[in-house]
Formats: structure tokens, sequence, C-alpha cells
């Protein structure tokens, strides 16, 4: 077999050599070509196309508001804002309702473990460990995710995304990285794999490698309802009702835009240190506005989305909350392996504007950040397991008594922003870059960006007030 | 009945394409620029009988569905969104690979009907490279809004292939683009497409390479489209060259029946 192998290679070595043609009259070749396939392309299209001219079209129009240089980013704002605002002014009442449901039916499995006899440890394992964090991750994120997700495909579906890739794109190749990094960080707002996954339509590696690695700085649905919940629980309050659900708005909105700032700026840094080189220019498509189809958006947010991330969050919580019960619950010297474990990263977190236990919660946070606040609230309480929720009012007071201000509840939220991504999108970035060590590089250069960033933050709220 | 992909060898798309192929099954490909609505007329036609993957060794996203017409069931290859077969980047060279080596037993053009002139260009290069073209007219309610009239009929004989008007998301024309499919695969229609002359430059330099390229090549002459070859060596594409060695003798090992038999030309 090697014989024909090597009877290939030498039919490709004579091959290469059929023609006597220079390599500048090729070039005139090819040129050649491709101006007869453009110019007959044309003169079909000439015979069998007539348009009628008309004056307005109105997609043309939306997108000469839409992506202007000076409506452009204010429309984004708003839209952005709107979202967020809708998300959380809706997300209050369900979020009660489902947390009596849920908990009412919590008092029915206890008895039932009465009822049967059970042994102690064994109900406090199932019922207070496992099925209360996946109460608490249903309740608290089901209702942000049922509203956010079909509004934010509704923009996706009619095009929208794509223009503000569009916006974006310039301020991408001006910090060295490639203008469709503006389109796989949108993905990011999706889920952070996917958007790594995304980073295939950049087809230079160093291009690519930068989007890969600032990926994560833009929240992903795993990350939102954290960002919703702390910022309305925390931020809201600082004014009056009336006003505290667009304040919250306001302070999501600027996350995000403090993710991209990030994202942007981190881009840079890589491309003159680490990935050196010129970014490659492409041509960005604007797609036609589409009707969106309102029943398949439905569907697809609700199965896809919001079915999907909730339930890798009860998947992870389950036995996370497990753990965290087990770990709550058996002491060395009367103290118990979490609170251990707390006051091991407590000096360090304290410096970041957090402390042990919600240093701790992002640590074991690690195979998803939806269950960060549940195993934080575990950690709190000092019966081992989580009170129960009624309303976000509660949250609130489990958060104040253990010595919350809103500095704490920003430090969080910043720390969630910008550290080191969940342990899919790790796997998917060794995937997709063929190696270990870029998944180990993302991890590091992302949590030090947290830490520089809460660090200069909290030190210099800290000097002023 | 001749439905089998016997003649594009069973071996090389399973091998190197990553396609689970059966006997009396035919391949359609389903080309196309990005933005037509491709995905859409995939989806439509194979429903929920689909699977993804990766094209093999590239990071590129490969879709592969079964849809049955008339009793017959037919694989559906989505090749990746290109402007073009010209190899300029991974995802046309895979597109370009498929149509040439694999050797689908029909290949679908999917075009966005409110942007005919650049859809062509890429309709135009695979009736280059294989006869069993046949372009889906897609997006023709945006047309319709937009104001654009497309004479189906003239394009369709200037094209010399059969051309489908669709509206994808609402399952407008598919019946007809199976039909057309069905009858194409079945034999029961040939298809002789355009085929492009080039300015008198190009063409001089062709018919200097071809001779030379017959003699060389005579044993896959049925199985490669050499004139096609010729414009590729003379415009200095060197992909090419690497595609022929990888699909026609890297892969010889399991592929008794497709190994060239080394005659005496080396």
């Amino acid at each position: 077999m090697d014989q024909t192998a090597d009877c290939g290679r030498e039919l490709i070595r004579t091959l290469s050599l059929v023609d006597n043609i220079s390599e500048s009259e090729k070039e005139k070749i090819r040129d050649q070509i491709v101006k007869d396939i453009y110019w007959l392309a044309e003169k079909i299209a000439n015979e069998s196309v007539s348009k009628e001219q008309i004056k307005t079209d109105w997609g043309e129009k939306a997108d000469d508001i839409l992506t202007s240089k000076y409506m452009g980013f204010p429309i984004m704002l708003v839209m952005l804002g709107g979202v967020f605002w809708l998300t959380i002014a809706g997300a209050n009442i369900p979020s009660a309702f489902l947390a009596e449901g849920l908990f009412w039916f919590e008092g029915r499995l206890n008895e039932l473990f009465m009822w049967a006899n059970a042994p102690q440890w064994l109900q406090g394992i199932l019922v207070s460990g496992v099925y209360r964090t996946m109460a608490w991750v249903v309740s608290v994120m089901l209702p942000p995710m049922a509203i956010f997700f079909p509004i934010f495909t509704l923009l996706e579906d009619a095009g929208y995304l794509p223009r503000v890739a569009f916006n974006l794109d310039n301020f991408f190749r001006r910090s060295g990285a490639h203008g469709k990094q503006a389109l796989t960080m949108s993905m990011g707002f999706g889920c952070n794999a996917a958007g790594v996954i995304a980073t295939r339509i950049i087809e230079s590696p160093r291009e690519k490698l930068i989007a890969i690695i600032t990926n994560s700085f833009v929240p992903c649905n795993g990350r939102f309802p954290t960002l919703i919940v702390l910022a309305s629980i925390f931020m809201g309050t600082v004014v009056s009702e009336t006003y505290s659900s667009f304040v919250a708005a306001a302070i999501v909105v600027a996350l995000v835009l403090a993710g991209i700032s990030i994202t942007l700026l981190v881009s840079w840094i890589l491309s003159k240190t680490v990935l050196k080189g010129v970014p490659s220019s492409f041509t960005l498509e604007l797609p036609p506005y589409r009707k969106p189809q309102l029943g398949r958006i439905l569907v697809r947010s609700f199965i896809d989305r919001t079915l999907f991330v909730l339930g890798r969050a009860v998947m992870v919580a389950a036995p996370a909350g497990l753990i965290v019960w087990v770990f709550a619950n058996i002491g060395i010297k009367g103290m118990s392996l979490l609170d251990y474990a707390a006051n091991l990263l407590n000096p360090f977190a304290v410096l970041i504007g957090l402390d042990g236990v919600i240093l701790l919660a992002f640590i074991l946070g690690l195979p998803a950040n939806e269950i960060v606040i549940p195993i934080m609230v575990m950690g709190y309480l000092s019966t081992g397991a989580m009170l129960e929720p009624d309303s976000v009012s509660v949250l609130r007071d489990i958060l104040v008594n253990n010595g919350w201000t809103w500095l704490t509840a920003l430090a969080t939220m910043s720390f969630s922003l910008l550290h080191f991504p969940c342990g899919t999108t790790l796997l998917t970035i060794r995937k997709e870059t063929g190696s270990m060590k870029w998944a180990v590089f993302t991890f590091f250069s992302t949590t030090a960006v947290a830490i520089i960033v809460n660090f200069i933050v909290v030190q210099l709220i800290h000097l002023f007030l | 009945m001749g439905l089998t992909a016997k003649s594009s060898g069973f071996n090389v798309l399973k091998e190197s394409f990553n396609i689970d192929i059966e006997i009396n099954k035919p391949v359609i490909a389903l080309a196309g620029n990005p933005n037509t609505g491709k995905s859409t007329v995939f989806n439509a036609l194979t429903g929920l009988k689909q699977h993804t993957g990766n094209w093999p060794g590239k990071t590129v996203t490969q879709a592969q569905g079964v849809f049955t017409h008339n009793n017959q069931d037919f694989l559906l290859i989505d090749l990746p969104g290109t402007y073009s077969l010209l190899s300029n980047s991974t995802e046309e060279m895979i597109a370009r690979d498929f149509i040439c080596f694999a050797r689908p037993d029909l290949t679908i053009v999917v075009a966005d009907a409110t942007n005919l002139e650049r859809n062509l260009n890429l309709v135009i290069q695979v009736m280059e490279l294989t006869d069993n073209v046949v372009l889906c007219l897609n997006l023709m309610d945006e047309a319709r809004r937009k104001k654009i009239r497309i004479d189906i009929e003239k394009l369709s004989g200037e094209l010399q292939i059969p051309v489908i008007p669709t509206i994808a998301r609402e399952n407008d024309g598919l019946y007809e683009l199976k039909e057309i499919s069905y009858k194409i695969c079945t034999k029961q229609i040939k298809i002789t497409p355009y085929k492009m002359k080039y300015s008198e430059n190009v063409e001089e330099a062709v018919e200097k390479v071809l001779p030379l390229l017959k003699t060389r090549l005579n044993q896959i002459s049925d199985k490669l489209n050499l004139r096609w070859l010729a414009l590729r060596l003379i415009e200095g594409d060197k992909t090419v060259l690497e595609s022929i060695e990888k699909y026609f003798f890297k892969l010889s090992k399991n592929t008794e029946g497709q190994v060239l038999s080394c005659g005496s030309n080396c």
C-alpha cells in the first residue's frame, strides 16, 4: 500500500509542474477567473431580476438609527436597561409564590420522613440539604429566567444582536482583537461555553484565543440571576420603592458595561503581550431584520435556555447541597468544616470586599455559577441548613445579619462578573484550543483580573468613605 | 435503480467526511451563502432526524440529517455557508472538497432571492464542479416585500438547472424541492448545467494544461473534473493538489476498491 502513497506523491509532484506559468501570470489568471464569474453572475441576475424602485426600506432606515454614531449606544443602553427592568420588576411576585409552594412541599416531605421513621441524618441530608438547595435555586432563579430569556431571544431573533456587534466592532479592532469578537461576546451573554464554541467563526488563531480568554467577562445566564437578585435587594433599596427597580436595572446595566470595558482592556493587554499581532480585517454583514416567530421564541427560550440552565443548576446544586450540608454538620473541636474553611479564607477575602463564606461559595460554585448564592446562604446559617426564603426580603435579612453592606454586594457582583469561568466553560476551552494550557491560563488570568479590580475598587471606596 | 453513491466511493465519504453512508440512500449536499436561510431549509427538510458533529480534523460544525420522499430516504449534508469555492478559508475548502471528492448525488444551492447577484457567484462555481445542481431560491417572501421580481423560468433557462422558489420558514416550496431531488437522484431527469466560458487568456492556458492532465490522470478522469482541476492549477491554487493526494492516495489502506492502480505513469 505504501507503494500507492508513493505513487500518489510522485503524481502530485509532476502535476505541480504541469504548467510553466509564472506566479505573477497565475495571479493575473486568478483575477480574470474571478472577474469572469462576477460578470456572468451580474449578467444573469440583470436578465432575470427586476426591481421596482421603492423609496423607503424600513430595514435600512432602522439600521441608520440603530447603528448610528450617536444614537447607537444610547439605544443599546435603553434596550438593555429595559430588559433588566422588566426582569427585576416582574420576577418578585412569582418568586415569592414559588417559594411558598416549594417550602410547603418541604413540610410535607418532613412529615413523610417522620411517618416512615427515617433516621435524623437521612432526613437532614435529603430534605435540609438536597431538596432545600434545589427549592432555593428554582424559586430564586426560575422567575427571572422565565422573563429574561424570552425577551432576550426576541431581540436576538429580530436581528438586533448583529447591530450590537456592529456598534462594538470598532472598539474591538482598536484593542487589537477581531471585530467578530463582538459577536462571540454577545453569545457569551447567553452562555460562556457557547460563546467559546462560537469563536470558531474567528479564523486567525491569535484573535480566536483573545476572544476565548476574555469571553467570561460578560455575565452568562448562570450569573445574571445572581447579579439581578443582589442588585434588587441591595442597590434598589437605597431609594424609595417606586424607583428601586429602575436603580437595580441601572446597576446591572453598569455591570454589563464594566464587563465589556474589561473585555476590551484585557484584549488590548493580551494583544500587546502574550498574543501579539495585527488585527485581520473582515466584512460584517448585517442580516436583514426578520419578523420574530413568537411561538417558537417562547418554546425555544423556555426549553433551550430556561429549562436547560435550571436543569443544570439543579443537577449541580443537589450534590453540592449534600456536600455543603455534610461540611456544615461535621466538625472538628466544635467548629464545622465549613466555618473552618471560611475562617481560613476570611483574611484574604476581606481585602477584596468579600468574606470567607462568599469566597468559599465561589470556589465551591466552580461547577456552576448558579449555586453561589445558595451555598453562601447555607454557610451563614449555623443550623447547617438553609432558611426558608419565603421572599427576597428574608434573603436580605440573612445577608445583613452577617455583616453585608451595599459594598459587600457590589464586591460580590463584581467578583461574580470577573472571576474564573465555570467548569463547563473551562472544559470547552480545553477542547476548542486543544490544550489544557489555555484553560489554565484563562482560569488564572480572569481570577487575577477579578482580584485586582475588586482590591482597587474596595480600597478606594474605603479611602474616600 | 442507480440509487447508490457507489461511484463516489463509500469509504471516502465515511473516512474523510465523517458521513454514515448507506446503500440506496442518495447523498445530497446543501450549499449556500451565509444568511440565506440554509439552516432553515435543512431543518425544514430533515425535522428531528438530524445529528451534528464536526468535520474531521476541523472545528467547523457539520450537520447531517435524513428526509424521506416517495418512500425514498435521502441523506442531507449541510455544508458550511460560503460565498465562493475558491478555498480562501477552511469553510470554503470543506465545501469544495465535499462536492469535488465526496461527489454527492445532488447539490442544492440555497440562495437569497433578495440578493441574487452575489449568490449566483457560488451557484456558477458549483455548476463548474458538478452537473447535478438545483438552485433553491429562498426568502421569496422578503424579495416580494422588497418588490423584487425574479423570472424563475428565465433564470432556470440561463443556468440550465432547476430553480425552485421557496419560503423555508413557512415550508413553502419544499415539496417541489424534494420532488425534483427525487427525480434527479433516481435519474429520471438529467441535468447539464451551463458551463462557464472564460476570457481568452484563461481558456488558452486551460487548453495548454488539459492534455497533460488527461494523460497523467486517465485513471481518475471519471472521478475528477479535469477542466476544473486545470483551472485551479493555472490560477496557482496549491490546496487542490493536497486534497487530491489526501482523498485519492492517503486513504488507500482500507479502501481496496478505491485504490488507483499504479499505472504506467509512475
